[in-house]
């Protein structure tokens, strides 16, 4: 037995933190609706990102018709367009991505693993996902207020996303925006205090720090970055509501509109830029750490082997998370800042590759010499190294600066950050979700449904985005709802969006299997039993499938190793679960 | 077996793709093949680090598939391969922003006789001013700005009297003199990008941002936004011209500075016309 812990450890150090009772729900409202329980809230923050998504797909399938097929849908007005594009990455970044991570795999997953009973603030818990519901519903809500949702492109830059030339610009769109995003930022908070703090206070016994799975780790540092990083958006936007609202100027200079000289006067539109990227790029990791830990535990799990460099995969997340708050003005490189900024922002952005590029390498030596089991959590997990190495190079072009000069604002970055941020964190949410709805529903997703939707995803996203890097080396700029009639545009990439288009609505109704799976498989679904995968974790050791209130019976679990100790030579089984105390520990210590 | 397969299959396709496609950017006309150069670099190595990785993976998928009676080996860490990695890492990582960072200091450093060449973009047309005989642009304020001053121009400058003012026009530029780009906004952020030059740089009202080239072939280009800018984000065009000397002489021959068209508005020869066009915009006020 190998422990990668360094240094001497108890093998299991006395609790730190004593017991505490529960709040036990009374009635069917308090158990299932203003519930306390995390498991609860994680459906609760899950389902809410996934329908919200839903309308975020629907939007994308709009835009995409438009680029496709320019001049044919008369409803998509450049304003509409503009109104879809904004939605949609609003939608999808924050209120699908961010909550389902940490609000939906964070809640549901951070108790389990660590070996709690639950989060450790369980009623600000509940309140963080109200919030958040009412985040959404603001936001909604945009939709049909008199000129519609905020058309000014999710970045918001000011000073046109208030300005009458934006749609929603004058009207309700852009401040429902704001408020919603306060809102959010609120209830985010809330539960990643809670997140933080029971990783840290709430471990079971021998779960040091050391031995956590990644994937906690990945979630844990995320939120840690969140909880540094939402404040500078949150400022930001209670800066912008002011120069909206009460006539203030902090990101607005002395202009003419339209002809018109208006009152502000001496603010600076690039400050916005700097908070809103400060918090902008951060955000980024958010959503990447969790998807980097989730398919580290992935991976290991189901070709049978430890994750190879676990000390080095802690660090490479800790560094990572680390250096992003100081790469923010790479997204600022032709935004007119000081020239001088983008040779160290270069060289920071550069830096970051090499703690990313060493995950990559840890996940395919993990492969190697493996008992590779290709399941469908499996083919998302590798699926995802695939788009998120693609993604992740396209990087090294936008994140070097002059390369970045010629390729910015041009589809090339839409194509760039829909596969690392888009495509990669979303192929590890449907692994995870096949990975982990035998624990939640105690019944297994239907194999058949799942290889088709893996594949028509996979293939079907790597179509859309691969040639779309083409589209903007040719100069194409982004945000243009019709390029057809321009000079250096040849007539062929018409073609080609067309035939992104298409593919993109491929992909779009692919999940609509994946949803039908979800109920289908609740019902009729082979049944799981409490371990299918043969995983080491705790969660996959609970007494009962589904956990019940308070996760583990009677006593919790002493954790005597690692997460990974798959495959151990001279053990009886091919894993070992973290709670196991005997094989060839007991053997090495005799 | 299907899925290994698909992943050789993905790195095959993505680089066909890449040598067949018809899609490449467009023929240079400024200085900056450096730009290009550094892009075509960055497309070696980074190609070659996808197709490493995606074929490893495909071959560990393959050779080490589940097959009854496997069992993985167990292999927690490997200091030396992990410490080779990442030196070989730095290494490429280096050779890729080392020339980078060496050509973003020429872009940054304007030549000492490039010619100041001013953009005043707005909602959603552009507009020009070229330094007169002084060879000195006018200060300016956009609280100036005025239906008779429409780039608000400092009337009391003397510097600013002779400069040449190119209202929603073509803009003309001499071949191979290096300009000096400065770019300013007097609404909201634009951006002035004309992909032939490959340079480009947002404008931010209430500064003046810019950047440098040196036309190299003559020809018609077309200038685009590529910051969104509003609703006619998309419809914000224009057109730059680059001309020979004697072309972009007669040219230059046939503009009015600023003092020549404040003296044709004082004195009322202006046609009706002229005034409408020179109006930004609808219900334009003076303050």
């Amino acid at each position: 037995m190998v422990d990668v812990t360094p240094g001497a450890v108890a093998p299991v150090p006395p609790a730190e933190v004593p017991e505490v009772e529960l709040y036990h729900p009374h009635s069917w409202w308090t158990k299932y609706v203003f519930s306390q329980d995390a498991k609860v809230i994680a459906i609760q923050y899950s389902g809410t990102a996934i329908a919200i998504g839903l309308v975020a797909l629907v939007l994308s399938w709009l835009m995409r018709l438009q680029l496709g097929f320019p001049g044919t849908f008369d409803f998509i007005t450049p304003e509409a367009y503009y109104q879809f594009i904004t939605m949609h990455g609003m939608i999808m970044v924050i209120y699908l991505l961010t909550a389902l991570f940490l609000g939906g795999f964070g809640n549901y997953l951070i108790p389990l693993m660590v070996g709690a009973r639950d989060m450790v603030f369980p009623y600000v818990n509940m309140l963080s996902y109200w919030i958040y519901l009412l985040a959404v519903l603001v936001l909604v809500a945009s939709f049909f207020v008199p000129g519609g949702p905020t058309g000014g492109g999710w970045t918001l830059y000011p000073p046109q996303i208030i300005l009458s030339g934006t749609p929603g610009g004058q009207g309700a769109g852009i401040i429902l925006m704001l408020v919603s995003l306060i809102l959010f930022i609120i209830g985010f908070t809330m539960g990643g205090l809670n997140y933080v703090v029971t990783v840290l206070q709430g471990r079971t016994r021998g779960m040091t720090l050391m031995r956590m799975p990644l994937t906690v780790w990945g979630i844990f540092t995320a939120t840690v970055m969140a909880l540094l990083a939402f404040p500078a958006l949150f400022v930001a936007c209670v800066m912008m509501l002011f120069d909206r609202l009460l006539g203030t100027s902090f990101f607005m200079p002395a202009l003419v509109e339209m002809g018109e000289q208006l009152s502000y006067g001496g603010g600076s539109p690039i400050l916005f830029q700097h908070l809103f990227w400060f918090f902008g790029h951060p955000e980024v990791y958010i959503v990447a750490l969790p998807a980097f830990g989730i398919v580290s535990d992935l991976i290991s799990t189901h070709a049978r082997k430890n994750i190879f460099g676990y000390r080095m995969m802690v660090w490479a997340i800790v560094a990572i998370g680390a250096l992003s708050f100081i790469v923010w003005a790479h997204h600022m490189y032709v935004s007119g800042m000081h020239p001088y900024f983008g040779f160290f922002f270069a060289t920071t952005t550069l830096i970051i590759a090499i703690p990313t590029a060493i995950k990559v390498y840890n996940w395919v030596l993990t492969l190697w010499r493996g008992d590779i089991h290709l399941t469908i959590p499996m083919l998302f997990a590798l699926a995802f190294i695939v788009t998120f190495v693609n993604g992740g190079l396209t990087g090294l072009f936008l994140g070097n600066v002059v390369v970045d000069v010629p390729l910015s604002d041009t589809m090339f970055v839409v194509a760039h950050f829909h596969m690392v941020m888009g495509v990669a964190p979303i192929l590890v949410i449907f692994g995870a979700i096949y990975h982990w709805y035998p624990k939640i529903t105690g019944r297994m997703l239907d194999e058949t449904m799942g290889q088709l939707h893996f594949w028509i995803t996979f293939i079907g996203a790597y179509a859309i985005f691969f040639p779309m890097h083409y589209v903007g080396l040719v100069g194409v700029p982004r945000r243009y709802p019709d390029i057809s009639g321009t000079a250096f545009i040849p007539e062929s990439v018409s073609t080609l969006n067309a035939f992104i288009t298409v593919a993109a609505l491929i992909v779009g109704f692919a999940q609509m299997v994946f949803l039908f799976n979800l109920f289908w498989s609740l019902r009729f679904g082979r049944e799981a039993g409490g371990n299918p995968w043969r995983a080491t974790t705790l969660e996959w050791q609970t007494p009962e499938t589904p956990p019940a209130h308070g996760n583990f019976g009677k006593e919790l679990p002493i954790v005597y190793r690692w997460a990974y100790d798959y495959s151990v030579p001279g053990a009886k089984e091919d894993f070992l679960a973290q709670n196991d105390p005997g094989g060839p520990r007991a053997a090495a210590s005799a | 077996m299907v899925f290994a397969l698909a992943l050789v299959l993905v790195v095959v396709g993505s680089v066909l793709f890449h040598i067949l496609s018809p899609w490449w950017w467009t023929q240079i006309a400024s200085n900056w093949t450096y730009i290009d150069g550094t892009l075509v670099i960055t497309f070696w190595i980074t190609g070659a680090v996808f197709a490493a990785v995606v074929l490893f993976m495909a071959y560990c998928v393959w050779k080490f598939r589940h097959r009854p009676g496997n069992k993985a080996d167990y292999e927690p860490e490997n200091k030396r391969l992990e410490w080779w990695l990442t030196i070989a890492t730095a290494v490429g990582v280096t050779a890729l922003l080392v020339p980078g960072l060496f050509v973003w200091k020429q872009f940054v450093d304007v030549p000492e006789d490039a010619v100041e060449v001013e953009v005043v973009a707005q909602q959603w047309q552009w507009n020009y001013r070229l330094p007169g005989a002084d060879g000195k642009l006018g200060t300016s304020d956009s609280r100036l700005i005025s239906p008779e001053n429409p780039l608000g121009v400092n009337p009391e400058d003397p510097a600013g009297q002779d400069d040449v003012i190119v209202e929603a026009d073509d803009l003309h530029l001499p071949i191979d003199k290096p300009v000096k780009m400065l770019l300013r906004s007097i609404d909201v952020l634009h951006n002035f990008y004309v992909p032939e030059f490959r340079a480009k740089m947002d404008m931010v009202p209430g500064s003046v941002t810019y950047f440098w080239f040196t036309p190299t072939r003559t020809g018609t280009f077309e200038v685009l936004c590529a910051e969104l800018c509003g609703s006619g984000h998309g419809f914000m065009r224009g057109i730059v011209m680059i001309d020979t000397e004697e072309d972009y002489a007669a040219w230059l021959g046939e503009q009015q500075t600023f003092a020549e068209i404040s003296a044709e508005q004082q004195t009322g020869q202006l046609d009706t016309d002229d005034v409408e066009a020179a109006k930004s915009g609808p219900g334009g006020v003076a303050n």
